[in-house]
């Protein structure tokens, strides 16, 4: 919300208070300080400041109150006119095309003069014929044969609002010669209003806690206004239907009132707070919105009373039928629910309450009798109404958040007396008042242990009645208890005892200072102290791949069907489970809550293809399953790794150009099943769609898979836009991992006796898998057999076709002793003897 | 006696010879003529057995003098050899170090974990340990305990998707963990942070994303004040950005706390003289904190008459950010190794 400083001087004097310590104080208070527009005063010196800077400063010199003695034709120019000013030294010749000096052209010498704002040559002014906020300085120029060096200014050119149509006239009693930064220089605060401050969203509420943080005054605004016609009762009556929907509404009249735009100073008011002056009737309603906080509706009260059938009127407010329609002042026809307020009389509906009015009882040019309507409206429902017309106007912005009833007499009794200022006529005397729903101010009990308690500061009764009391709060100290009474414009305070407390220790908090707060060391006994087993597994599992030169990935978990149906060959179906997918994408293709690790992976490899010759990836998360237990899906942690490209980096010598193939991946899913103790995992030939048929394996633990490693289909990798190499991946259920790891593992005491190497080469056939020789030969070898490595794999001519050589390098060590070459060559023969008659093995010679 | 008056010669011969050697070839030429079986040294010992029985000790003895006197000028040699070609190789091999070096490849975690993991750390050794819960999540424990109610003002501060299902959306933060913890947990104190990823409505900006990390916090129990969370908050900032760092504490608004803190931290590019990073104001606004709210700890189980806790949130996202000035969020999910290479 935008507060210029000169409208809050209504209620709270600055003096003696510098911006920066102003903006500074409001900020730690939670009122928080984004921009200041500075629209004639000084800039704050320096370049840190804890809001944005904008706007400019007046030059004390430069800028002044001047006055117009006389408006004169231009020689060589219609559209222009020269002015006599005397800036408070001397008479200067002013050449303008200002429209709203036209009128006094050839005039004569005015009698009064007119009041402008004079800018003198060197002067830095805002462009007023610019696009934008351009910065520019006044020099000596010859238009039209006629020199100029200065100027009389329009609003857009002090910066005060875009307005550049015509120059901007003071009030008639504003000093001549006086600098105008000294008479009208301000400065706008940008204040960022959280929804539990919104009773802050005005003048008087900014005001108010300007008044408690610097311990000054609050200077009441009043809420009188002056009746110079009969009384209101009779003329119009007010029925509420739902009075928990809309606990109050209040209604006033002025009559014989002449529509005009308001007063100049009203309407800059107006505009540096943000709001277009529109005429004096609506700009009043703005106004005290603005000032007070309370939102007004003016009726053109001849138009009710017509359709009333001449007769009084009455505003009747009840709920919509569902499906109710209504047009309102824009022209928008909605189609309505059956919880939102309606205004209506007995016609019809207008207006849809703290929302939005309807044309036909709307204020025109020929309006001339006024009904003020002041209302109040739960804020909840407004919300939900607003949630569903998605609508916003600042009357619904403040409804919405809450405003106080007592607000609402208050609004309508200003709003008359300022329209009878602003617009003339006569205000009919009292009110309308219904308010069948009475709002209850809660008292609070406090005591200093409850301030000890909560924020660690000791405080006595009476110091806390005194911060109470600096917020409007009524008070009374009885002992160590303090009896706060909330003020009737807020509505924050809860009426449970004790949330109502955290609301009042909140409000001490901030005017005592968050500063002033010590820091201390939690001193409470320490929790049970516990292991988080997911995570720390999780954790190892990364270190374990990082290890291996893998670069950890961390993907979007929300996908669409489209993208993780290209994870499987054409033609494959992906499981027909539903997805989790949201209502509200944000972008159309991310709507779907990922089941697929491998489909978030395929989308990074895409992206950086191109980027490098060789990538190895992996990522740890979730996937997202429909559940049979309820609404919430099953969220099952996931490992997935990619790898592909050249199996050494490229460098200038050396470094192979052999791909990374399965048996890389495998050698880093060994890696982190050692590095994890798992051991005892199997490889099975398996068949999942995504991988190459002969190309893939699942890993059994005991009966249980714990994933999938293989080369992608190319069949898949085809439908992804990845380089020629081939793309290895392996998946895995974390969870399942993390049961099948033991717990601890126990260490092999280091050999004290040398081992015995040996070099062993079978001939086999080709169909018998490496893994079977290898299983049989440490079977065989049992305990003396500390280790068997193959180390070629061989095919050749002279082996005949449909073979294959598997060479091993065995080692055979006892814990006890050295092993004798008898005691090798026997368990040697064993071996041979074994696999020459379970695989028809050959010892290679 | 000439055999002895040869033996001189032979020593004096084989020395001699030895001068003129200059490489390992004709140095096993030397050894073979003058210490080799068929070198003078190795006759005389030969010709021993032709001697009389007391010449034979006089000449054992100087035959034995000659090989000794040989051997060891042999060794000497090799020494010399061996040190001039070291010499010569030390000054004629010259690699140029300036060629790059043969990279290995290199793992590394994703930018966000390593952060979150440095959180981790930290308040772990402040007696705080990690607490997860589920990302699709309902309403009531996004907002409805956290003391939001349906249609309440607050709700304009989250941008929730909602999912087909009544009831169901994907978290808009990790408060509903404070939950989850507290009813767990209750009756005892609690200090615990609850990290993990939370989604929100909103265009993906440079500065905004619908999925980030957060890290949010929670003490619970009888003795916990306002002082503490400032404290503790301001012993996380020291660690995380720099031993001085300073903080400060602003009022603010979060529906699950009261009263509620946004922690700024000086800005520690311009060291809070005011700078691009921290638009000029010299603080970076850090985590959002406060006293858990009455009703929150209510919906935990607990009595907020008897014990008070606070809470904090934070972005690790948004810290890496700030500590390495990456001025594009949308870096993080994008995988571009060009990024994650640098961390
Ligand atoms: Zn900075």
């Amino acid at each position: 919300m935008k507060a210029p400083l000169s409208w809050i001087k209504d209620y709270v004097s600055l003096d003696g208070i510098e911006i920066e310590e102003l903006a500074h104080k409001l900020t730690m208070a939670g009122l928080e300080i984004e921009e200041i527009t500075f629209v004639g005063l000084p800039l704050p010196p320096g370049e840190k400041h804890d809001f944005i800077v904008k706007g400019i400063a007046w030059d004390r010199e430069k800028i002044v109150v001047a006055e117009i003695l006389e408006v004169g034709p231009h020689p060589n120019a219609d559209r222009l006119t020269l002015c006599r000013v005397n800036d408070g030294e001397r008479e200067h010749t002013v050449l303008t095309g200002a429209p709203n000096l036209f009128p006094y052209k050839g005039q004569g010498p005015l009698n009064p003069p007119l009041k402008v704002a004079y800018a003198k040559e060197g002067t830095t002014l805002y462009d007023g014929h610019a696009e934008g906020w351009q910065l520019m300085t006044l020099k000596k120029a010859v238009i039209r044969g006629v020199e100029s060096y200065s100027m009389v200014c329009s609003e857009k050119e002090l910066g005060i609002s875009e307005e550049h149509e015509g120059i901007m006239l003071l009030p008639e009693d504003a000093p001549t010669g006086m600098p105008l930064a000294d008479t009208m220089g301000d400065a706008v605060l940008d204040i960022a209003i959280t929804p539990n401050i919104a009773r802050n969203a005005n003048i008087l509420g900014v005001a108010r806690e300007i008044a408690a943080l610097f311990e000054r005054e609050l200077k009441q605004p009043s809420y009188d206004f002056k009746a110079e016609d009969g009384p209101v009762a009779g003329q119009f009556a007010i029925k509420i239907e739902n009075p928990e929907l809309n606990p109050r509404f209040v209604g006033g009249l002025i009559r014989d009132i002449e529509i005009r735009p308001s007063p100049e100073w009203v309407q800059r008011r107006l505009r540096l707070a943000g709001q277009r002056p529109i005429n004096n009737i609506v700009d009043v309603t703005n106004y005290v919105m603005l000032d007070i906080g309370q939102p007004l509706h003016a009726f053109d009260y001849d138009e009710l009373v017509r359709r009333a059938g001449g007769k009084p009127p009455t505003l009747i407010t009840r709920t919509a039928k569902k499906g109710e329609k209504l047009t309102t002042l824009d022209g928008e026809t909605h189609e309505l629910q059956d919880f939102t307020v309606l205004v209506c009389d007995t016609k019809g509906s207008h207006s849809i309450a703290g929302i939005m009015g309807g044309a036909d009882t709307e204020v025109t040019e020929k309006t001339t009798n006024v009904l003020l309507e002041g209302a109040n409206w739960n804020f909840i429902n407004i919300r939900k109404t607003l949630g569903y017309l998605k609508m916003n106007s600042e009357a619904s912005y403040r409804f919405s958040r809450g405003v106080h009833p007592a607000m609402a007499p208050r609004g309508v009794g200003r709003g008359l007396e300022l329209m009878r200022q602003w617009a003339g006529g006569a205000v009919c005397e009292g009110l309308v008042d219904g308010y069948p729903l009475p709002y209850e101010d809660p008292t609070t009990e406090l005591t200093p242990e409850d301030v000890r308690r909560w924020l660690g500061i000791d405080l006595k009764p009476k110091e806390i009645a005194a911060i109470m009391a600096r917020l409007g709060f009524k008070t009374s100290v009885k002992g160590k208890v303090v009896s706060a009474a909330a003020p009737d414009h807020r509505v924050d305070i809860s009426s449970d005892p004790v949330i109502g407390k955290a609301d009042l220790l909140e409000e001490i908090a901030r005017i005592y200072g968050y500063d002033n707060i010590p820091e201390t060391r939690l001193a409470d006994v320490l929790p049970p102290q516990r292991d988080n087993a997911e995570l720390e597994f999780e954790e190892r599992v990364r270190d374990l791949l990082v290890r291996q030169g893998l670069q950890e990935v961390v993907t979007y978990r929300l996908t669409s069907p489209e993208r993780e149906a290209k994870r499987l060959p054409p033609g494959v179906q992906p499981d027909p489970k539903p997805y989790i997918t949201v209502k509200n994408p944000i972008t159309p293709d991310r709507f779907a809550m990922r089941k697929s690790m491998l489909a978030s992976m395929l989308e990074i490899l895409e992206r950086n293809a191109r980027l490098r010759e060789r990538l190895a990836f992996f990522e740890i998360g979730f996937v997202y399953h429909e559940s049979e237990a309820g609404p919430l899906p099953d969220e099952k942690p996931r490992l997935v790794i990619a790898i592909t490209g050249r199996r050494e980096l490229p460098a200038w010598q050396g470094g192979g150009d052999g791909l990374l193939d399965y048996y890389d991946l495998k050698g880093i899913v060994e890696g982190l099943l050692g590095g994890l103790h798992l051991t005892g995992v199997r490889y099975e030939p398996s068949q999942h769609p995504s991988f190459h048929p002969g190309k893939q394996a699942r890993l059994l633990a005991g009966e249980r898979q714990v994933g999938t490693i293989g080369e992608l289909h190319p069949a898949v990798h085809g439908q992804h836009d990845l380089g020629p190499a081939p793309v290895l991946v392996g998946t895995f259920a974390l969870d399942a991992l993390m049961e099948a790891a033991p717990p601890r593992h126990e260490v092999q005491e280091v050999p004290a006796f040398p081992p015995v190497l040996e070099d062993l080469a079978f001939i086999v056939d080709e169909n018998v898998p490496a893994g079977q020789v290898q299983a049989l030969i440490e079977q065989t070898g049992g305990a003396t057999l500390a280790g068997v490595r193959l180390f070629d794999v061989y095919r050749g001519e002279q082996l005949g076709a449909g073979k294959k050589s598997l060479a091993y390098a065995l080692t055979y060590q006892a814990a006890d002793r050295t092993l004798t070459d008898d005691e090798v060559a026997k368990l040697r023969k064993k071996i041979v003897g074994r696999l020459e008659r379970e695989l028809g093995a050959v010892l290679r010679a | 006696m000439d055999i002895l008056k040869q033996l001189d010669e032979i020593q004096a011969a084989g020395l001699g010879a030895l001068e003129a050697v200059a490489d390992e070839e004709s140095l096993a030429a030397w050894r073979s003529a003058h210490l080799g079986r068929k070198s003078g040294v190795m006759a005389a010992f030969d010709g021993m057995k032709d001697l009389g029985k007391e010449e034979r000790p006089q000449v054992g003895k100087r035959a034995n003098e000659v090989k000794g006197a040989l051997e060891a000028a042999l060794e000497k040699k090799q020494a010399a050899l061996k040190q001039a070609a070291l010499a010569a190789s030390l000054s004629s091999e010259h690699l140029d170090v300036s060629l790059p070096g043969r990279a290995r490849p290199l793992g590394r975690l994703h930018p966000a974990n390593q952060t979150l993991r440095r959180i981790y750390a930290i308040f772990a050794e402040m007696g705080f340990q990690v607490y997860r819960s589920r990302e699709v999540e309902s309403d009531d424990y996004n907002f409805t305990f956290l003391n939001i109610p349906a249609h309440h003002p607050a709700r304009d501060m989250w941008d929730t998707f909602h999912t087909d299902r009544e009831g169901v959306i994907l978290r808009t933060h990790t408060s509903p963990g404070q939950i989850h913890a507290m009813r767990e947990y209750c009756p005892e104190n609690i200090r615990v942070i609850l990290p993990g990823m939370v989604y929100r409505y909103e265009q993906v900006t440079t500065r905004s994303e619908m999925q980030f990390n957060q890290v949010e916090g929670l003490a619970v129990g009888p003795n916990i004040t306002f002082g503490d969370l400032k404290g503790t908050l301001t012993d996380f900032a020291r660690r995380m950005f720099n031993p001085d760092v300073r903080t400060r504490f602003r009022a603010s608004h979060f529906p699950f706390t009261e009263p509620s803190a946004e922690m700024d931290v000086e800005c520690f590019v311009c060291m809070g003289e005011g700078c691009s990073v921290c638009k000029g104001t010299g603080w970076l606004e850090i985590l959002g904190s406060g006293m858990v709210h009455p009703t929150v700890l209510r919906h935990g189980g607990y009595d907020p008459e008897k014990v008070s806790g606070f809470a904090f949130g934070m972005g690790p996202e948004r810290i890496t950010m700030l500590l390495h000035r990456i001025t594009d969020i949308r870096h993080f999910w994008r995988n571009d190794v060009r990024f994650l290479e640098q961390f």
